[in-house]
């Protein structure tokens, strides 16, 4: 389905909220930092710093969108023989 | 514009809440059952809970001329007590007649385990059984996936199920197109922090199209907005969507699927 409006006028509308949102995950990492002890060994923090990277690419070779793979991310595991292992 | 809102909980709303809805547009919703906050210590409890989901809360509706639908099952969360579960469903069909009940739902997992599933798929047998219409919970954050993937084997292994008369909702960017491909209707949930900004709904839109997918707001007793619904209506206006295409997901399309149930009885506004 197309989209109306065009890449410029996406980016007039979104540029003030996007570096809004930016400055928010900035902000939450340096506060991270800020506090007392040491989090760099919890695996959150791995999967929040894989999200960032996977913000700063392109749509996946599956075309699989930026939200679409951060979403994938932070899953759970599905694996088909679940049913088998519940013996349902 | 007026619109229904599919999927929104207003046993956990006050009587100002109606008011506003109906001041924004909202003529219809349908209200699934769900956990209470706690959990349910006997079948009486849901006895009671689906009195007034089928006799107070249309009442209250009405006055200000919205009209409440409503589907009743034990929630995801509930299902753990399985011995519970199976007392519940055995006494839904007290109320399957009310005129005001749609289906079974929101039924679905939680935590993905195997009681949960169990209760899923005695669920299914009642609807079944019952010629019901389905609606369908799943599960959040990081249980989504696995838990709509589960959800799914269990509808398509199943030949009784028609597709077209089974609603998964909270649908989000990593589920929407496979729920939609294999024939179901999707729901969207607007939600702060665990589910779907109105943003991110009108995405699924521009990448889905608009075809059986609806919008809800929740509206429970957690940090949610029952007005959510027309906060993603100004949204598609704001990215220049047409009219038509936004009167489809929030007022046409609720309706096409819901009127596939025998109760449906829901009357346009002139």
């Amino acid at each position: 389905m197309s989209i109306p409006m065009n890449s410029q006028q996406v980016l007039d509308r979104e540029y003030l909220e996007i570096r809004g949102k930016i400055l928010e995950v900035a902000a939450s990492l340096d506060r991270l930092e800020r506090a007392a002890g040491d989090v760099a060994q919890d695996p959150r923090m791995t999967l929040i710093q894989q999200g960032l990277q996977i913000a700063l690419q392109s749509n996946d070779a599956q075309g699989d969108s930026r939200a679409k793979q951060i979403q994938l991310l932070f899953s759970r595991e599905y694996a088909d023989s679940w049913r088998k292992e519940f013996e349902l | 514009m007026d619109y229904f809102d599919p999927h929104i909980h207003m046993v956990s709303r006050t009587t100002d809440d109606y008011e506003i809805l109906a001041k924004m547009g909202c003529v219809g919703m349908s209200e699934p059952a769900f956990w209470a906050g706690f959990d349910r210590g006997s079948v009486d409890s849901f006895r009671d809970y689906f009195h007034q989901l089928t006799d107070f809360e249309p009442q209250r509706a009405a006055q200000y001329g919205i009209q409440h639908f409503t589907w009743l099952c034990i929630n995801a969360k509930e299902a753990e007590n399985v011995e519970l579960s199976r007392e519940v469903i055995a006494m839904i069909p007290e109320f399957l007649d009310r005129p005001n009940v749609l289906g079974i739902g929101e039924i679905g997992l939680n935590k993905n385990t195997k009681n949960e599933s169990t209760i899923f798929l005695e669920h299914m047998e009642l609807a079944i059984q019952h010629n019901q219409q389905i609606l369908i919970h799943t599960p959040h954050l990081e249980d989504k996936y696995q838990g709509t993937r589960m959800i799914l084997d269990m509808l398509t292994a199943d030949s009784r199920i028609d597709p077209t008369r089974v609603l998964v909702d909270h649908v989000e960017e990593h589920t929407a197109a496979e729920v939609l491909d294999r024939g179901f209707w999707a729901g969207m949930t607007l939600y702060p922090i665990t589910k779907c900004t109105p943003q991110r709904a009108v995405d699924i839109i521009e990448m889905c199209g608009g075809e059986r997918l609806l919008v809800n707001s929740a509206g429970d007793w957690g940090p949610s907005k029952p007005t959510a619904v027309p906060d993603l209506i100004l949204e598609m206006r704001r990215r220049e969507h047409s009219e038509d295409l936004i009167r489809k997901v929030v007022y046409d399309n609720p309706l096409e699927f819901f009127s596939q149930s025998e109760n449906f009885n829901f009357q346009p506004r002139d």
